[in-house]
């Protein structure tokens, strides 16, 4: 404890300015932290005048404390002030400071894509199901028994050689790279009970030449319902709602009479659109006809009792159709560009 | 098919003003696609010219021309282009003579090409248009030089249009036939189809000639079937005629050349330009022998082993005992239904034919077709089936064309077998039809419809009893009938009725979780691409095996490219195709990834199955079985490949190169979406970094690797040494997955977080050590992660210091820290006794 102080008027004014210049100067928090300490701790002058009451005789002690406590007050009054004016200042500047330019940020963000192929059987799956259909899957390596024979596909028909089909050495064991997704339908049919509503999707093989209209590995969706009193109209009903769905209520679907070993009545299916890129117009995608007798046969299934409808399309022309792709080969090189111009999205 | 429309309109009524498109229209309706267009391609003025005189002019080039003048015009009235009646021209032919009529394109005119004809100047003279080629007209392949209308027999008077006198303002459409409707290989059969779509009346080319009737003694002819394929006799009829004297050097008349050109068949000989014509009339396969070459009686039987036969294209073959051959004495002189044989072919010299219409067996003739690769047009007609009822009368107009055309004389009659058996009735119950279609017809629509196709329809109770015309073999059941039902009524008359299928059940869980597999990794920044599954043996063995020992691999007989002709057993090596193209494209950080099959056979075992059950009846579920057990595993794969920087060099950023951990994040993101927890080990794989080779497990079992691959592969692939990859299966991932998760409360009572830094052998694992802690310390243990791995300083050689943050809670209590630090304490004890480890201090 150092000297006590003398407790006048001069004295404490001299003290109180000198602080008030001394808060006045303080330029940041840590220099008016400095002045705290100088000014208003225990060494400081008005603390020393402060501590010096104690000795002052009784009859002044009134007076001379409001003189001091008026002082003290006045300066931490100032000190609040310029306290609150650093505190705003320094915030200021530091989100000034904190500034970015946001078109610099570094990212950790890639673009990741689905391939549009997947991306739109995914679209179709969900149209299907929707519907109350399920999903079906089978074998890509088949045996014949399922890609042609319980297909009527006869052993010798000429529609079999039509097929190009990728056969297993040896090819006397009957096993092929399917042709179509068609066995999947067969499956169903043994596996599941009447009524049958499935959708198969899937990739299937030709022998054709890799070029800008041909893949010898691509992707159909088949399906297929079996029920009792199913006819052609509830296969066009199907059609109709399906290429609404997916291509958006102008879409049209027009069925022309044609040949597969599979369906009897069978039709090709067109389907119309006014945004085609070379106008609007009829473009054929896919075959479709009621279930022929002896496939549902081969199922065990009694065709005088039920009927069924079945349809086939491939992703890749429906996605040329809806998103303009011109060249199949885009869509089977990987080239991560072409991916990632739909990203997750078709 | 390709049918003239000239020639359509002699058996049909086509409205004059028909295109070809209202042609296609019209066929397209009943189900004969659109396919193309022919026509000839030119424009006159193109027209008949007599060659007046011309002199020979020797060229510096060494060729000699012929200056001409040509007569385009009778006297006085001027030519077809407006000129003069008289043309200088200049020829580069010497094939004529001083007053042969000749074929001229006048200046204006337009030859196939597109080749326009102007008056040019040319060798010193204006040639005031051409003299045509056969093959300038687009008549023929001769360019023998111009062509002489004598030799086609045409005397025309000069300035007559060209274009018509030589049929070649007719004009084709083709359309794609389908190979239940065999019949629609002929103008016959187009026709008929035309007129179900038009209306229009119809003229059977059949009732326009008289069938040829059976002698006795005419050419004798048996046929002799000992062996037929799967039950079918082999030939069921056989028609011949004789017509004799003919003159086989005349020509064939332009309109026979111009439909048989614009159908797709090349004139050869006015002989055997009748036979295919008459083919493409009637759908009926014609075969012409030069009866003087023939030895004895002809009989139609199969082929013996080692007997040959030399076809008429030349090649000697050898026949297969299933091959249906025609013979005479000396063996085999054609192979049935498929083509003639050389020796006894017609040829310029011939003056007596014997001509054949015969019906073959279906599956006889595909097979004979295939074993020697002669998809020849009659072979095409066999194979999808040939009206067995019209031979007799397709002799008959064959033998008309030979007396008309060839000035030959024909037998008054022929020989005839004819065994086909009489088609039986289909029952037709009422209402069928509308139940398949699902379009009201009345009675009389059906009745009408399948009368109107050729059938023979009657009333029965119930129904109609319906028997298909002869030239229909593919109808053969009701549902055949509803068709030409619906097709013929139209099938823009089927209404769309929505059908409600019973409620569904969604995707199934692994058609979700692959959806969610592939979302996520595209979500974090992998692309997705889809491969061929066509790979070599040694890429299998590399990346399809662990050890990279030669494994079991699905091959192809008839690979599109022999380098490539098995399955994958990995979808690895197509990343790396695909990666090799992206950095050839300028793509160099990929991150790609692929949801594929891939397909594995095991070793030592034999797939598929020898005999199929016949396709028409549900087989046992012991036959299903043994199919199913024939057919090689084919798991779903997910495959990742990451190359180049994870994170490109950005503003305050370094790069960050892909590695290793890339990898296993891949596969924790892909089991993540599985709901399936994933652990590590060191692992060695032959495609893989010795050092850099994580196994991956699920539940305990191998389930695929991660890492990075072997220098030595990426070197050779020429790409960058450091490729991070996985691969897992997904199937397998799925099968080791809880399918649901068994939620446990959530702690609401304060953490208490410790570290722990424990000194092991480098060598340990951190999962063994972290492993051993977290058993040790027990339930009050939360969560536990590795925040370092310290080598250096302060630690001893050939060891490592591990800190793991370790968060405890308890469910029931505020945890003290006494409570926590025992728990710790354990875990660091139990690592201590299985892993060496010890706390630093």
């Amino acid at each position: 404890m150092s000297e006590p102080l003398q407790i006048t008027e001069p004295a404490v004014a001299a003290a109180v300015d000198a602080a008030l210049a001394a808060i006045a100067a303080a330029g940041d928090s840590a220099a008016l932290k400095a002045v705290r300490a100088e000014h208003t701790g225990e060494k400081s002058t008005l603390a020393r005048l402060n501590a010096s009451l104690r000795s002052v005789p009784n009859d002044q002690k009134a007076a001379l404390g409001k003189l001091v406590g008026s002082a003290r007050g006045r300066v931490n009054q100032a000190f609040a002030a310029r306290e609150a004016e650093i505190v705003a200042a320094e915030a200021e500047a530091q989100l000034a400071a904190e500034a970015v330019d946001v078109t610099a940020l570094p990212s950790r963000f890639t673009a990741g894509a689905r391939h549009p192929l997947a991306l739109l059987q995914d679209r179709v799956c969900d149209v299907f199901t929707g519907m109350g259909w399920e999903i079906a899957e089978g074998p890509e390596v088949e045996s014949e028994w399922f890609n042609f024979d319980a297909l009527n596909f006869d052993a010798d028909h000429p529609a079999r050689a039509m097929q190009d089909t990728f056969f297993v050495d040896p090819p006397e064991a009957h096993l092929v790279l399917r042709t179509h997704t068609s066995p999947v339908q067969v499956r169903s049919m043994l596996e599941r009970e009447v009524p049958i509503y499935v959708l198969a999707p899937g990739r299937v093989y030709r022998t054709d030449e890799f070029d800008a209209t041909h893949l010898p590995v691509f992707m159909q969706f088949e399906g297929l319902a079996v029920d009792r009193g199913l006819t052609m109209a509830h296969l066009r009903g199907t059609l109709d709602h399906f290429v609404k769905s997916i291509f958006g209520d102008e879409a049209k679907v027009r069925l022309r009479p044609s040949f597969f070993p599979f369906t009897e009545p069978s039709a090709e299916l067109d389907f119309w659109h006014p945004t085609f890129k070379d106008g609007p117009r009829w473009i054929e995608w896919g075959g479709c006809g009621m279930v022929h007798p002896n496939v549902l046969r081969a199922a065990g299934i009694d065709p005088e009792v039920h009927t069924g409808f079945a349809f086939g399309m491939g992703i890749e022309r429906g996605l040329m159709l809806r998103n303009d792709v011109q060249d199949m080969r885009d869509m089977a090189e990987g080239d991560i560009r072409f991916s990632q111009q739909f990203g997750m999205v078709v | 098919m390709r049918v003239p429309l000239s020639w359509l309109a002699e058996y049909v009524d086509v409205p004059p003003g028909t295109s070809l498109e209202d042609v296609h229209a019209a066929l397209v309706r009943v189900g004969l696609e659109e396919e193309d267009v022919h026509t000839f391609d030119l424009q006159g003025p193109i027209v008949v010219g007599e060659v007046l005189e011309f002199v020979e002019e020797p060229q510096t080039n060494g060729k000699t021309i012929r200056w001409c003048r040509v007569r385009v015009a009778p006297d006085g009235e001027t030519a077809a282009d407006g000129g003069e009646a008289v043309h200088g021209i200049v020829c580069g032919a010497r094939n004529f003579f001083v007053g042969d009529k000749v074929v001229v394109t006048l200046p204006g005119s337009v030859l196939p090409g597109p080749f326009p004809i102007a008056a040019r100047t040319t060798y010193g003279h204006v040639s005031d248009g051409m003299i045509a080629s056969a093959k300038e007209l687009g008549l023929g392949e001769d360019h023998d030089g111009i062509l002489r209308l004598s030799t086609l027999g045409i005397d025309a008077p000069v300035g007559t249009d060209a274009i018509t006198l030589l049929g070649l303002d007719d004009a084709a459409v083709e359309i794609n036939v389908t190979p239940d409707r065999g019949y629609a290989f002929s103008i016959r059969g187009v026709a008929r189809e035309y007129a179900h779509a038009t209306g229009a009346v119809y003229r059977d080319p059949v009732d326009q000639v008289q069938a040829t009737a059976a002698v006795a003694d005419a050419y004798p002819i048996s046929i002799v079937d000992d062996a037929p394929i799967r039950g079918r006799v082999g030939s069921s009829v056989f028609a011949a005629r004789v017509v004799r004297d003919v003159d086989a050097a005349r020509p064939t008349p332009p309109w026979m050349v111009a439909r048989l050109k614009l159908a797709g068949i090349r004139s050869v000989s006015l002989l055997v330009d009748i036979t295919n014509y008459v083919m493409l009339e009637f759908g009926q396969p014609i075969h012409g022998y030069d009866l003087d070459l023939l030895r004895g009686p002809i009989l139609v039987r199969r082929a013996r082993a080692g007997e040959r036969l030399t076809t008429l294209d030349g090649k000697d073959r050898a026949l297969d005992p299933e091959d249906l051959v025609v013979t005479d004495d000396r063996g085999a002189i054609g192979l049935g239904g498929v083509m003639g044989g050389a020796e006894t072919e017609m040829h310029e010299g011939t003056r007596n034919v014997l001509v054949e219409a015969a019906n073959w067996d279906p599956v006889s003739i595909a097979r004979t077709a295939r074993r020697h690769k002669l998809p020849s047009e009659a072979a095409k007609r066999y194979e999808r089936g040939v009206d067995p009822a019209i031979a007799p009368a397709a002799v008959s107009r064959v033998a008309q064309l030979m007396v008309d055309l060839a000035g030959g004389t024909a037998d008054e009659s022929g020989s005839l077998i004819h065994e086909a058996p009489e088609r039986e009735a289909i029952r037709l119950p009422d209402g069928f039809v509308s139940g398949l279609i699902g379009v009201e017809y009345t009675a009389d629509e059906v009745h009408d419809a399948l009368a109107e196709i050729g059938g023979a329809v009657t009333r029965v109770d119930g129904g109609f009893d319906v028997v298909p015309p002869s030239w229909r073999p593919d109808l053969t059941a009701n549902v055949d009938l509803a068709e030409e039902v619906a097709r013929l009524l139209g099938y823009d008359r089927i209404p769309s009725v929505l059908p409600v299928a019973p409620p569904g059940r969604g995707l199934t869980r692994s058609q979700r979780v692959r959806r969610g597999v592939a979302d996520t990794l595209a979500a974090a920044g992998a692309t997705e691409v889809l491969a061929f599954p066509f790979t070599t043996e040694a890429d299998n063995a590399v990346y399809g095996s662990p050890d990279g020992s030669p494994v079991a691999s699905v091959k192809l007989a008839n690979a599109l490219d022999a380098s490539t002709p098995y399955l994958r057993r990995s979808l690895l090596p197509g990343l790396i195709g695909v990666a090799r193209r992206n950095l050839s494209r300028g793509s160099t950080d990929l991150d790609v990834f692929e949801l594929g099959l891939v397909f594995l056979p095991e070793a030592g075992r034999a797939y598929g199955s020898a005999e199929l059950p016949i396709g028409w009846e549900r087989p046992s579920e012991e036959v299903l079985d043994a199919l199913n057990a024939g057919i090689p595993a084919q798991p779903r794969h997910v495959g990742v490949l990451l190359v180049g920087d994870r994170i490109g060099k950005q503003p305050g950023v370094a790069a960050e190169p892909v590695g290793i951990a890339d990898a296993l994040d891949a596969v924790r993101r892909i089991a993540h979406a599985a709901g399936a927890e994933v652990e590590f080990a060191q692992g060695s794989h032959r495609a893989m970094h010795p050092g850099r080779t994580a196994e991956v497990r699920v539940g305990g079992r191998l389930v695929g690797y991660a890492g990075e691959l072997h220098p030595e592969l990426t070197t050779e692939a020429d790409l960058p040494r450091v490729v991070a990859v996985a691969e897992v299966d997904l199937d397998a991932i799925l099968s080791l997955a809880d399918e649901a998760v068994e939620a446990t409360p959530i702690g609401t009572l304060p953490a208490a977080t410790q570290d722990l830094s424990l000194v092991v052998g480098a060598e340990v694992p951190a999962a063994a050590v972290a492993a051993a802690v977290r058993e040790g310390a027990g339930d009050l243990l939360e969560h536990l992660h590795l925040v370092d791995d310290y080598r250096g300083a302060g630690v001893p050689e050939g060891a490592k210091s591990l800190t793991f943050a370790l968060r405890f809670r308890a469910s029931d209590r505020t945890l003290t820290a006494a409570e926590a630090s025992e728990a710790k304490l354990a875990g660091a004890s139990l690592a201590a006794e299985r892993t060496g480890a010890a706390i630093r201090d």
